[in-house]
Protein backbone atom coordinates (compact mmCIF):
# COMPACT_ATOMS: atom_id res chain seq x y z
CA UNK A 1 0.00 0.00 0.00
CA UNK A 2 1.66 3.15 -1.21
CA UNK A 3 -0.85 5.76 -0.06
CA UNK A 4 -1.93 5.52 3.55
CA UNK A 5 -4.33 8.35 4.25
CA UNK A 6 -7.90 7.56 3.35
CA UNK A 7 -8.58 10.85 1.62
CA UNK A 8 -5.48 10.66 -0.56
CA UNK A 9 -6.34 7.09 -1.51
CA UNK A 10 -9.83 8.17 -2.57
CA UNK A 11 -8.29 10.93 -4.68
CA UNK A 12 -5.94 8.48 -6.39
CA UNK A 13 -8.80 6.08 -7.14
CA UNK A 14 -10.97 8.84 -8.52
CA UNK A 15 -8.14 9.98 -10.76
CA UNK A 16 -7.60 6.38 -11.85
CA UNK A 17 -11.25 5.88 -12.78
CA UNK A 18 -11.34 9.25 -14.55
CA UNK A 19 -8.41 8.07 -16.67
CA UNK A 20 -9.37 4.43 -17.02
CA UNK A 21 -13.08 4.48 -17.72
CA UNK A 22 -13.17 6.95 -20.63
CA UNK A 23 -10.06 5.49 -22.22
CA UNK A 24 -10.79 1.76 -21.98
CA UNK A 25 -14.37 1.05 -20.95
CA UNK A 26 -16.12 3.77 -22.91
CA UNK A 27 -15.03 2.66 -26.42
CA UNK A 28 -16.56 -0.79 -26.03
CA UNK A 29 -19.72 0.61 -24.48
CA UNK A 30 -20.31 3.23 -27.17
CA UNK A 31 -19.99 0.63 -29.93
CA UNK A 32 -22.62 -1.53 -28.27
CA UNK A 33 -24.87 1.50 -27.67
CA UNK A 34 -24.49 2.75 -31.22
CA UNK A 35 -25.32 -0.65 -32.70
CA UNK A 36 -28.85 -0.34 -31.31
CA UNK A 37 -29.34 3.28 -32.44
CA UNK A 38 -30.29 5.04 -35.61
CA UNK A 39 -28.88 8.47 -34.80
CA UNK A 40 -26.58 10.18 -32.28
CA UNK A 41 -27.03 13.93 -32.05
CA UNK A 42 -27.42 14.50 -28.30
CA UNK A 43 -25.49 13.18 -25.35
CA UNK A 44 -27.01 9.74 -25.84
CA UNK A 45 -27.83 7.80 -29.00
CA UNK A 46 -31.45 7.93 -30.09
CA UNK A 47 -33.92 6.03 -32.23
CA UNK A 48 -33.59 2.55 -30.71
CA UNK A 49 -33.74 -0.13 -33.39
CA UNK A 50 -32.83 -3.73 -34.04
CA UNK A 51 -32.72 -3.18 -37.79
CA UNK A 52 -28.91 -3.35 -37.97
CA UNK A 53 -28.91 -6.78 -36.37
CA UNK A 54 -31.77 -7.94 -38.57
CA UNK A 55 -29.70 -6.98 -41.61
CA UNK A 56 -26.84 -9.14 -40.40
CA UNK A 57 -28.95 -12.28 -40.35
CA UNK A 58 -29.09 -12.28 -44.14
CA UNK A 59 -27.16 -11.37 -47.25
CA UNK A 60 -23.57 -10.15 -47.50
CA UNK A 61 -23.05 -9.51 -43.77
CA UNK A 62 -23.98 -13.08 -42.85
CA UNK A 63 -21.70 -14.35 -45.61
CA UNK A 64 -18.86 -12.16 -44.25
CA UNK A 65 -19.37 -13.63 -40.76
CA UNK A 66 -19.27 -17.20 -42.11
CA UNK A 67 -16.21 -16.32 -44.21
CA UNK A 68 -14.42 -14.98 -41.14
CA UNK A 69 -15.34 -18.01 -39.04
CA UNK A 70 -14.17 -20.49 -41.69
CA UNK A 71 -10.95 -18.55 -42.29
CA UNK A 72 -10.23 -18.27 -38.56
CA UNK A 73 -10.83 -21.98 -37.88
CA UNK A 74 -8.70 -23.05 -40.84
CA UNK A 75 -5.88 -20.63 -40.04
CA UNK A 76 -5.88 -21.54 -36.32
CA UNK A 77 -5.68 -25.28 -37.01
CA UNK A 78 -2.90 -24.84 -39.59
CA UNK A 79 -1.00 -22.45 -37.31
CA UNK A 80 -1.40 -24.78 -34.34
CA UNK A 81 -0.08 -27.74 -36.33
CA UNK A 82 2.88 -25.82 -37.76
CA UNK A 83 3.66 -23.99 -34.52
CA UNK A 84 3.50 -27.14 -32.38
CA UNK A 85 5.58 -29.14 -34.83
CA UNK A 86 8.22 -26.41 -34.98
CA UNK A 87 8.29 -26.03 -31.19
CA UNK A 88 8.67 -29.80 -30.68
CA UNK A 89 11.36 -30.02 -33.34
CA UNK A 90 13.20 -27.00 -31.93
CA UNK A 91 13.37 -28.68 -28.53
CA UNK A 92 15.51 -31.48 -29.99
CA UNK A 93 17.92 -29.13 -31.71
CA UNK A 94 21.18 -27.75 -30.36
CA UNK A 95 20.79 -24.37 -28.60
CA UNK A 96 22.12 -22.28 -31.44
CA UNK A 97 20.00 -23.97 -34.11
CA UNK A 98 17.02 -23.71 -31.79
CA UNK A 99 17.53 -19.98 -31.41
CA UNK A 100 17.60 -19.54 -35.18
CA UNK A 101 14.42 -21.59 -35.62
CA UNK A 102 12.60 -19.67 -32.87
CA UNK A 103 13.70 -16.34 -34.35
CA UNK A 104 12.52 -17.35 -37.83
CA UNK A 105 9.11 -18.33 -36.48
CA UNK A 106 8.80 -15.08 -34.52
CA UNK A 107 9.78 -13.00 -37.54
CA UNK A 108 6.21 -12.51 -38.90
CA UNK A 109 5.39 -10.58 -35.70
CA UNK A 110 8.04 -7.97 -36.46
CA UNK A 111 7.18 -7.63 -40.13
CA UNK A 112 4.22 -5.29 -40.76
CA UNK A 113 1.06 -7.26 -41.59
CA UNK A 114 0.54 -5.09 -44.66
CA UNK A 115 3.92 -6.25 -45.94
CA UNK A 116 2.99 -9.89 -45.31
CA UNK A 117 -0.06 -9.31 -47.50
CA UNK A 118 2.00 -7.53 -50.16
CA UNK A 119 4.63 -10.28 -50.23
CA UNK A 120 1.99 -12.98 -50.77
CA UNK A 121 0.50 -10.85 -53.52
CA UNK A 122 3.90 -10.51 -55.21
CA UNK A 123 4.81 -14.18 -54.79
CA UNK A 124 1.56 -15.89 -55.70
CA UNK A 125 0.28 -13.72 -58.55
CA UNK A 126 2.36 -15.67 -61.04
CA UNK A 127 2.67 -19.33 -62.01
CA UNK A 128 3.59 -21.93 -60.77
CA UNK A 129 1.60 -20.99 -57.67
CA UNK A 130 -1.26 -18.81 -58.85
CA UNK A 131 -3.23 -18.22 -55.66
CA UNK A 132 -4.11 -14.55 -56.07
CA UNK A 133 -7.88 -14.17 -56.03
CA UNK A 134 -8.57 -17.41 -54.18
CA UNK A 135 -9.79 -17.88 -50.59
CA UNK A 136 -6.66 -19.93 -49.92
CA UNK A 137 -4.40 -16.86 -50.07
CA UNK A 138 -6.42 -15.24 -47.25
CA UNK A 139 -6.10 -18.40 -45.14
CA UNK A 140 -2.35 -18.53 -45.87
CA UNK A 141 -1.90 -14.89 -44.85
CA UNK A 142 -3.76 -15.40 -41.58
CA UNK A 143 -1.81 -18.59 -40.89
CA UNK A 144 1.51 -16.79 -41.43
CA UNK A 145 0.47 -14.01 -39.07
CA UNK A 146 -0.80 -16.20 -36.20
CA UNK A 147 1.68 -19.10 -36.34
CA UNK A 148 4.21 -17.04 -34.38
CA UNK A 149 1.83 -16.87 -31.41
CA UNK A 150 1.04 -20.59 -31.53
CA UNK A 151 4.76 -21.38 -31.73
CA UNK A 152 5.62 -19.06 -28.86
CA UNK A 153 2.79 -20.37 -26.71
CA UNK A 154 3.74 -24.03 -27.21
CA UNK A 155 7.44 -23.26 -26.70
CA UNK A 156 6.64 -21.63 -23.35
CA UNK A 157 4.48 -24.61 -22.35
CA UNK A 158 7.21 -27.08 -23.34
CA UNK A 159 9.71 -25.20 -21.18
CA UNK A 160 7.38 -25.60 -18.20
CA UNK A 161 6.76 -29.30 -18.85
CA UNK A 162 8.37 -31.65 -16.34
CA UNK A 163 10.75 -33.87 -18.36
CA UNK A 164 10.31 -36.67 -15.79
CA UNK A 165 7.07 -37.81 -17.48
CA UNK A 166 8.53 -38.46 -20.88
CA UNK A 167 11.75 -39.80 -19.40
CA UNK A 168 9.91 -42.39 -17.34
CA UNK A 169 7.71 -43.30 -20.31
CA UNK A 170 10.80 -43.73 -22.46
CA UNK A 171 12.52 -45.61 -19.63
CA UNK A 172 9.59 -48.06 -19.60
CA UNK A 173 10.26 -48.74 -23.26
CA UNK A 174 7.77 -46.47 -25.01
CA UNK A 175 8.82 -45.46 -28.50
CA UNK A 176 9.23 -41.72 -29.23
CA UNK A 177 6.02 -41.51 -31.30
CA UNK A 178 4.06 -43.16 -28.48
CA UNK A 179 5.59 -40.82 -25.87
CA UNK A 180 4.65 -37.84 -28.01
CA UNK A 181 1.09 -39.00 -28.63
CA UNK A 182 0.21 -40.43 -25.21
CA UNK A 183 2.34 -38.34 -22.83
CA UNK A 184 3.53 -35.04 -24.25
CA UNK A 185 0.53 -33.90 -26.28
CA UNK A 186 -2.03 -34.66 -23.52
CA UNK A 187 0.12 -32.68 -21.06
CA UNK A 188 0.30 -29.82 -23.55
CA UNK A 189 -3.43 -29.88 -24.26
CA UNK A 190 -4.42 -26.89 -22.06
CA UNK A 191 -1.76 -24.73 -23.68
CA UNK A 192 -2.78 -25.94 -27.12
CA UNK A 193 -6.42 -24.97 -26.63
CA UNK A 194 -5.39 -21.58 -25.21
CA UNK A 195 -3.13 -21.04 -28.22
CA UNK A 196 -5.94 -22.07 -30.56
CA UNK A 197 -8.25 -19.52 -28.94
CA UNK A 198 -5.64 -16.80 -29.29
CA UNK A 199 -5.02 -17.65 -32.95
CA UNK A 200 -8.75 -17.67 -33.63
CA UNK A 201 -9.24 -14.24 -32.02
CA UNK A 202 -6.33 -12.76 -33.94
CA UNK A 203 -7.53 -14.17 -37.23
CA UNK A 204 -11.10 -12.97 -36.64
CA UNK A 205 -9.85 -9.38 -36.25
CA UNK A 206 -7.17 -9.40 -38.93
CA UNK A 207 -7.57 -6.44 -41.26
CA UNK A 208 -4.16 -5.23 -42.50
CA UNK A 209 -3.00 -8.18 -44.59
CA UNK A 210 -6.57 -9.07 -45.54
CA UNK A 211 -7.14 -5.65 -47.08
CA UNK A 212 -4.24 -6.35 -49.45
CA UNK A 213 -5.36 -9.74 -50.70
CA UNK A 214 -9.06 -10.50 -50.21
CA UNK A 215 -10.86 -11.62 -53.37
CA UNK A 216 -14.36 -10.19 -53.94
CA UNK A 217 -16.01 -13.53 -53.19
CA UNK A 218 -14.13 -14.12 -49.92
CA UNK A 219 -14.72 -11.00 -47.87
CA UNK A 220 -14.08 -11.40 -44.11
CA UNK A 221 -16.00 -9.51 -41.42
CA UNK A 222 -13.37 -6.82 -40.58
CA UNK A 223 -13.25 -5.79 -44.24
CA UNK A 224 -17.03 -5.65 -44.23
CA UNK A 225 -16.95 -3.44 -41.11
CA UNK A 226 -14.51 -1.12 -42.88
CA UNK A 227 -16.52 -1.02 -46.11
CA UNK A 228 -19.72 -0.29 -44.16
CA UNK A 229 -18.31 2.53 -42.03
CA UNK A 230 -16.33 3.93 -44.96
CA UNK A 231 -19.54 4.59 -46.89
CA UNK A 232 -20.97 6.36 -43.82
CA UNK A 233 -23.22 3.66 -42.34
CA UNK A 234 -21.63 4.01 -38.90
CA UNK A 235 -24.44 2.39 -36.92
CA UNK A 236 -24.64 -0.67 -39.15
CA UNK A 237 -20.86 -0.90 -38.87
CA UNK A 238 -21.16 -0.80 -35.08
CA UNK A 239 -23.61 -3.74 -35.16
CA UNK A 240 -21.15 -5.71 -37.31
CA UNK A 241 -18.38 -4.85 -34.88
CA UNK A 242 -20.49 -6.11 -31.96
CA UNK A 243 -21.06 -9.40 -33.80
CA UNK A 244 -17.30 -9.63 -34.41
CA UNK A 245 -16.55 -9.01 -30.72
CA UNK A 246 -19.24 -11.46 -29.57
CA UNK A 247 -17.99 -14.25 -31.83
CA UNK A 248 -14.42 -13.68 -30.66
CA UNK A 249 -15.39 -13.60 -26.99
CA UNK A 250 -17.56 -16.73 -27.25
CA UNK A 251 -14.68 -18.75 -28.66
CA UNK A 252 -12.23 -17.38 -26.10
CA UNK A 253 -14.62 -18.23 -23.27
CA UNK A 254 -15.10 -21.68 -24.77
CA UNK A 255 -11.38 -22.35 -24.49
CA UNK A 256 -11.83 -20.88 -21.01
CA UNK A 257 -8.57 -19.02 -20.72
CA UNK A 258 -8.38 -15.61 -22.23
CA UNK A 259 -4.89 -15.01 -23.47
CA UNK A 260 -4.00 -12.23 -25.78
CA UNK A 261 -1.25 -11.29 -28.11
CA UNK A 262 0.37 -9.32 -25.33
CA UNK A 263 1.17 -12.59 -23.59
CA UNK A 264 3.35 -13.84 -26.42
CA UNK A 265 5.52 -11.31 -28.11
CA UNK B 1 19.50 -35.48 -26.41
CA UNK B 2 22.43 -35.63 -24.03
CA UNK B 3 22.53 -38.27 -21.35
CA UNK B 4 24.49 -36.98 -18.38
CA UNK B 5 26.32 -39.55 -16.38
CA UNK B 6 26.75 -41.99 -19.27
CA UNK B 7 30.05 -43.83 -18.78
CA UNK B 8 32.75 -43.36 -21.37
CA UNK B 9 31.70 -45.36 -24.43
CA UNK B 10 33.84 -48.37 -25.21
CA UNK B 11 33.82 -47.77 -28.96
CA UNK B 12 33.79 -43.99 -29.44
CA UNK B 13 33.58 -44.05 -33.22
CA UNK B 14 30.35 -46.04 -33.24
CA UNK B 15 28.83 -43.94 -30.43
CA UNK B 16 29.71 -40.77 -32.24
CA UNK B 17 28.20 -42.17 -35.41
CA UNK B 18 24.98 -42.89 -33.57
CA UNK B 19 24.99 -39.39 -32.00
CA UNK B 20 25.53 -37.82 -35.39
CA UNK B 21 22.62 -39.78 -36.79
CA UNK B 22 20.35 -38.58 -33.98
CA UNK B 23 21.37 -35.00 -34.63
CA UNK B 24 20.65 -35.42 -38.31
CA UNK B 25 17.21 -36.90 -37.58
CA UNK B 26 16.43 -34.01 -35.20
CA UNK B 27 17.38 -31.58 -37.93
CA UNK B 28 15.18 -33.51 -40.38
CA UNK B 29 12.20 -33.13 -38.06
CA UNK B 30 12.70 -29.36 -38.05
CA UNK B 31 12.70 -29.32 -41.84
CA UNK B 32 8.97 -29.57 -42.75
CA UNK B 33 7.82 -26.54 -40.71
CA UNK B 34 10.85 -24.61 -41.93
CA UNK B 35 10.04 -25.44 -45.55
CA UNK B 36 6.43 -24.34 -45.04
CA UNK B 37 7.55 -21.08 -43.44
CA UNK B 38 10.03 -20.58 -46.26
CA UNK B 39 7.40 -21.08 -48.93
CA UNK B 40 4.70 -18.79 -47.53
CA UNK B 41 6.78 -16.18 -45.71
CA UNK B 42 10.53 -16.05 -46.41
CA UNK B 43 10.40 -16.65 -50.16
CA UNK B 44 7.67 -14.00 -50.66
CA UNK B 45 9.73 -11.54 -48.61
CA UNK B 46 12.76 -12.19 -50.80
CA UNK B 47 10.59 -11.54 -53.84
CA UNK B 48 9.48 -8.21 -52.33
CA UNK B 49 13.10 -7.17 -51.89
CA UNK B 50 13.92 -8.28 -55.46
CA UNK B 51 10.93 -6.45 -56.89
CA UNK B 52 11.96 -3.28 -55.06
CA UNK B 53 15.17 -3.28 -57.14
CA UNK B 54 13.40 -4.02 -60.44
CA UNK B 55 12.47 -1.00 -62.51
CA UNK B 56 10.81 -2.87 -65.38
CA UNK B 57 9.47 -6.41 -65.38
CA UNK B 58 12.36 -8.72 -66.24
CA UNK B 59 14.82 -5.85 -66.42
CA UNK B 60 18.17 -5.56 -64.62
CA UNK B 61 18.38 -4.81 -60.89
CA UNK B 62 18.88 -1.14 -60.09
CA UNK B 63 18.51 1.31 -57.26
CA UNK B 64 16.49 3.66 -59.46
CA UNK B 65 13.14 2.74 -57.80
CA UNK B 66 14.58 3.80 -54.44
CA UNK B 67 15.80 7.14 -55.81
CA UNK B 68 12.38 7.66 -57.34
CA UNK B 69 10.38 6.85 -54.19
CA UNK B 70 12.71 8.77 -51.87
CA UNK B 71 12.22 11.86 -54.04
CA UNK B 72 8.43 11.74 -53.69
CA UNK B 73 6.89 14.14 -51.18
CA UNK B 74 4.28 11.52 -50.26
CA UNK B 75 7.04 9.19 -49.05
CA UNK B 76 8.89 11.75 -46.95
CA UNK B 77 5.58 12.90 -45.46
CA UNK B 78 4.55 9.32 -44.67
CA UNK B 79 7.95 8.55 -43.16
CA UNK B 80 7.81 11.63 -40.94
CA UNK B 81 4.21 10.94 -39.94
CA UNK B 82 4.97 7.31 -39.09
CA UNK B 83 7.97 8.10 -36.91
CA UNK B 84 6.30 11.04 -35.15
CA UNK B 85 3.06 9.17 -34.46
CA UNK B 86 4.96 6.09 -33.27
CA UNK B 87 7.18 8.12 -30.94
CA UNK B 88 4.25 10.15 -29.61
CA UNK B 89 2.08 7.08 -29.07
CA UNK B 90 4.91 5.25 -27.33
CA UNK B 91 5.55 8.17 -24.99
CA UNK B 92 1.83 8.42 -24.24
CA UNK B 93 1.49 4.68 -23.61
CA UNK B 94 4.50 4.66 -21.27
CA UNK B 95 3.16 7.58 -19.25
CA UNK B 96 -0.43 6.36 -19.02
CA UNK B 97 0.59 2.72 -18.58
CA UNK B 98 3.00 3.52 -15.76
CA UNK B 99 0.43 5.65 -13.92
CA UNK B 100 -2.37 3.08 -14.26
CA UNK B 101 -0.17 0.09 -13.37
CA UNK B 102 1.12 1.97 -10.33
CA UNK B 103 -2.39 2.41 -8.98
CA UNK B 104 -3.49 -1.16 -9.77
CA UNK B 105 -0.40 -2.64 -8.11
CA UNK B 106 0.21 -0.38 -5.13
CA UNK B 107 -3.06 1.36 -4.31
CA UNK B 108 -5.30 -1.66 -4.91
CA UNK B 109 -9.03 -1.28 -4.63
CA UNK B 110 -11.91 -3.75 -4.75
CA UNK B 111 -12.20 -4.85 -8.35
CA UNK B 112 -8.66 -4.04 -9.44
CA UNK B 113 -8.18 -7.71 -10.33
CA UNK B 114 -11.23 -7.53 -12.57
CA UNK B 115 -9.55 -4.66 -14.35
CA UNK B 116 -6.64 -6.93 -15.21
CA UNK B 117 -9.08 -9.40 -16.77
CA UNK B 118 -10.79 -6.56 -18.60
CA UNK B 119 -7.51 -5.49 -20.16
CA UNK B 120 -7.04 -9.03 -21.50
CA UNK B 121 -10.49 -8.92 -23.06
CA UNK B 122 -9.66 -5.51 -24.50
CA UNK B 123 -6.61 -6.89 -26.28
CA UNK B 124 -8.58 -9.74 -27.81
CA UNK B 125 -10.29 -7.23 -30.09
CA UNK B 126 -8.81 -5.78 -33.27
CA UNK B 127 -7.31 -2.30 -33.08
CA UNK B 128 -9.57 -0.66 -35.65
CA UNK B 129 -12.55 -1.00 -33.27
CA UNK B 130 -10.95 1.78 -31.20
CA UNK B 131 -11.10 4.21 -34.10
CA UNK B 132 -14.69 3.18 -34.74
CA UNK B 133 -15.50 3.80 -31.08
CA UNK B 134 -13.77 7.18 -31.07
CA UNK B 135 -16.01 8.19 -33.98
CA UNK B 136 -18.96 7.73 -31.62
CA UNK B 137 -17.21 9.52 -28.76
CA UNK B 138 -15.60 12.51 -30.47
CA UNK B 139 -17.08 12.37 -33.98
CA UNK B 140 -19.39 15.01 -35.44
CA UNK B 141 -22.32 12.83 -34.37
CA UNK B 142 -21.28 11.50 -31.03
CA UNK B 143 -21.11 11.65 -27.28
CA UNK B 144 -18.76 14.58 -26.58
CA UNK B 145 -20.15 16.92 -29.20
CA UNK B 146 -23.69 15.87 -28.26
CA UNK B 147 -23.02 16.69 -24.60
CA UNK B 148 -21.62 20.08 -25.62
CA UNK B 149 -24.60 20.80 -27.86
CA UNK B 150 -27.05 19.82 -25.10
CA UNK B 151 -25.23 21.96 -22.54
CA UNK B 152 -24.75 25.10 -24.63
CA UNK B 153 -27.60 24.83 -27.11
CA UNK B 154 -25.14 25.20 -29.97
CA UNK B 155 -25.69 23.25 -33.20
CA UNK B 156 -22.45 21.32 -32.92
CA UNK B 157 -19.55 20.72 -30.60
CA UNK B 158 -15.90 21.82 -30.63
CA UNK B 159 -14.38 18.34 -30.96
CA UNK B 160 -13.11 17.82 -34.48
CA UNK B 161 -9.67 16.25 -34.35
CA UNK B 162 -10.29 12.64 -35.36
CA UNK B 163 -9.11 13.13 -38.92
CA UNK B 164 -5.88 14.76 -37.79
CA UNK B 165 -2.73 13.01 -36.51
CA UNK B 166 -4.07 13.69 -32.99
CA UNK B 167 -6.98 11.33 -33.60
CA UNK B 168 -4.60 8.57 -34.67
CA UNK B 169 -2.41 9.31 -31.67
CA UNK B 170 -5.34 9.07 -29.22
CA UNK B 171 -6.54 5.80 -30.75
CA UNK B 172 -3.06 4.25 -30.67
CA UNK B 173 -2.43 5.31 -27.07
CA UNK B 174 -5.78 3.79 -26.10
CA UNK B 175 -5.12 0.50 -27.83
CA UNK B 176 -1.44 -0.02 -27.03
CA UNK B 177 -1.28 1.14 -23.38
CA UNK B 178 -2.17 -2.38 -22.12
CA UNK B 179 0.96 -3.70 -23.86
CA UNK B 180 2.96 -1.52 -21.46
CA UNK B 181 0.79 -2.31 -18.44
CA UNK B 182 1.08 -6.09 -18.64
CA UNK B 183 4.87 -6.39 -18.23
CA UNK B 184 4.79 -3.56 -15.68
CA UNK B 185 2.19 -5.35 -13.54
CA UNK B 186 4.30 -8.52 -13.76
CA UNK B 187 7.35 -6.57 -12.56
CA UNK B 188 5.41 -4.82 -9.79
CA UNK B 189 4.17 -8.16 -8.46
CA UNK B 190 7.83 -8.94 -7.69
CA UNK B 191 8.34 -5.82 -5.58
CA UNK B 192 8.45 -6.68 -1.86
CA UNK B 193 5.69 -4.78 -0.10
CA UNK B 194 7.94 -4.90 2.96
CA UNK B 195 10.36 -2.62 1.17
CA UNK B 196 7.61 -0.06 0.61
CA UNK B 197 6.44 -0.33 4.22
CA UNK B 198 9.99 0.10 5.48
CA UNK B 199 10.57 3.14 3.29
CA UNK B 200 7.25 4.63 4.38
CA UNK B 201 7.89 4.00 8.07
CA UNK B 202 11.28 5.68 7.72
CA UNK B 203 9.39 8.77 6.60
CA UNK B 204 9.69 8.59 2.79
CA UNK B 205 6.77 10.22 1.03
CA UNK B 206 4.99 8.35 -1.81
CA UNK B 207 6.76 10.35 -4.54
CA UNK B 208 10.12 9.43 -3.07
CA UNK B 209 9.15 5.75 -2.73
CA UNK B 210 8.08 5.68 -6.37
CA UNK B 211 11.34 7.28 -7.44
CA UNK B 212 13.72 5.30 -5.26
CA UNK B 213 12.10 1.88 -4.87
CA UNK B 214 9.55 1.28 -7.62
CA UNK B 215 11.17 3.10 -10.54
CA UNK B 216 14.33 0.95 -10.65
CA UNK B 217 12.17 -2.20 -10.62
CA UNK B 218 9.97 -0.86 -13.39
CA UNK B 219 12.72 0.35 -15.71
CA UNK B 220 13.49 -2.90 -17.60
CA UNK B 221 9.80 -3.64 -18.16
CA UNK B 222 9.17 -0.07 -19.25
CA UNK B 223 11.99 -0.32 -21.76
CA UNK B 224 10.70 -3.64 -23.09
CA UNK B 225 7.09 -2.45 -23.25
CA UNK B 226 8.13 0.81 -24.89
CA UNK B 227 10.19 -0.91 -27.58
CA UNK B 228 7.33 -3.31 -28.30
CA UNK B 229 4.79 -0.50 -28.61
CA UNK B 230 7.18 1.37 -30.89
CA UNK B 231 7.30 -1.59 -33.29
CA UNK B 232 3.53 -2.12 -33.14
CA UNK B 233 2.74 1.55 -33.78
CA UNK B 234 5.20 1.69 -36.68
CA UNK B 235 3.34 -1.23 -38.27
CA UNK B 236 -0.21 -0.18 -37.35
CA UNK B 237 -2.58 -0.06 -40.29
CA UNK B 238 -6.18 -0.56 -39.17
CA UNK B 239 -6.36 2.47 -36.89
CA UNK B 240 -5.01 4.84 -39.54
CA UNK B 241 -7.16 3.33 -42.30
CA UNK B 242 -10.33 3.73 -40.23
CA UNK B 243 -9.75 7.42 -39.50
CA UNK B 244 -10.13 7.90 -43.25
CA UNK B 245 -8.03 11.05 -43.16
CA UNK B 246 -6.42 11.87 -46.47
CA UNK B 247 -3.54 13.81 -44.93
CA UNK B 248 -2.59 11.26 -42.27
CA UNK B 249 -0.61 8.73 -44.31
CA UNK B 250 1.82 6.36 -42.63
CA UNK B 251 4.20 3.87 -44.26
CA UNK B 252 1.79 0.87 -44.07
CA UNK B 253 -1.02 2.99 -45.53
CA UNK B 254 1.34 4.19 -48.28
CA UNK B 255 2.16 0.56 -49.12
CA UNK B 256 -1.55 -0.21 -49.37
CA UNK B 257 -2.25 2.88 -51.48
CA UNK B 258 0.61 2.22 -53.88
CA UNK B 259 -0.08 -1.49 -54.34
CA UNK B 260 -3.87 -1.68 -54.32
CA UNK B 261 -5.09 1.74 -55.42
CA UNK B 262 -2.25 2.75 -57.80
CA UNK B 263 -1.09 -0.70 -58.89
CA UNK B 264 2.54 0.40 -58.43
CA UNK B 265 4.06 -2.80 -57.02
CA UNK B 266 7.68 -1.73 -57.31
CA UNK B 267 7.01 1.49 -55.37
CA UNK B 268 5.04 -0.44 -52.75
CA UNK B 269 7.92 -2.91 -52.38
CA UNK B 270 10.41 -0.07 -51.87
CA UNK B 271 8.30 1.39 -49.06
CA UNK B 272 7.82 -2.13 -47.66
CA UNK B 273 11.58 -2.72 -47.52
CA UNK B 274 12.06 0.57 -45.65
CA UNK B 275 9.27 -0.34 -43.24
CA UNK B 276 10.64 -3.86 -42.67
CA UNK B 277 14.14 -2.51 -42.00
CA UNK B 278 12.79 -0.01 -39.48
CA UNK B 279 10.60 -2.55 -37.66
CA UNK B 280 13.15 -5.37 -37.64
CA UNK B 281 15.82 -3.12 -36.16
CA UNK B 282 13.45 -2.01 -33.41
CA UNK B 283 12.13 -5.53 -32.86
CA UNK B 284 15.68 -6.86 -32.40
CA UNK B 285 16.19 -4.08 -29.86
CA UNK B 286 12.96 -5.09 -28.11
CA UNK B 287 13.94 -8.77 -27.92
CA UNK B 288 17.32 -7.82 -26.45
CA UNK B 289 15.75 -5.49 -23.88
CA UNK B 290 12.93 -7.93 -23.06
CA UNK B 291 15.40 -10.79 -22.60
CA UNK B 292 17.34 -8.67 -20.10
CA UNK B 293 14.15 -7.58 -18.36
CA UNK B 294 12.92 -11.18 -18.18
CA UNK B 295 16.33 -12.49 -17.15
CA UNK B 296 16.60 -9.98 -14.33
CA UNK B 297 13.33 -11.18 -12.83
CA UNK B 298 13.42 -14.89 -13.49
CA UNK B 299 16.97 -16.22 -13.55
CA UNK B 300 15.84 -19.71 -14.55
CA UNK B 301 14.52 -20.03 -18.07
CA UNK B 302 12.01 -22.61 -16.90
CA UNK B 303 9.82 -20.23 -14.89
CA UNK B 304 6.54 -18.72 -15.94
CA UNK B 305 7.66 -18.32 -19.52
CA UNK B 306 4.83 -16.28 -20.89
CA UNK B 307 5.06 -13.82 -18.04
CA UNK B 308 8.73 -13.24 -18.59
CA UNK B 309 8.16 -12.70 -22.27
CA UNK B 310 5.00 -10.67 -21.90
Amino acid sequence: MLVHSKGARRAVWTLFLVLFLPVFALPLLVIVAASFASSWSGALPSGPTLAHYRDITQGDSLRALVTSLVTAVAASLLALAAGTWAALAAQRLRPRARKVLDALFMLPVAVPSVVVGLSLLVAFSQPPLLLNGTPQIVVIAHTVLVTAFAHQSVTAALARLDPAYEQSAAGLGARPAYVLWRVKLPLLLPSLTAAAGLCFALSMGELSATMMIYPPDWLPLPVRVFATTDRGALFAGAALAVVLMAATLLVLLAVSRIRTKASYR
Amino acid sequence: MSRPGTPAPPRPTRERYRGERRKVSSALWALPPLLALGLVFLYPLVLVVRQSFTQDEGGPLSTAPYAQVFAEASFTDAFGNTVLIALGATAGCLLLGFALALVIAFVPFPGSRAIGRFIDVFLAFPSFLITLALLFVYGTAGLANGLWADATGAAGGPFDFLRTPWGVLLAEITYFTPFVMRPLLAAFSQVETGQLEAAASLGARPARIVRKVIWPEALPSLAAGGALVLVLTLNEFGIVLFTGAKDVVTLPVLIYTKAILDGDYTGACVVAVVNIALSLALYALYRAVAARAGGARTPSTGGDGHRARA
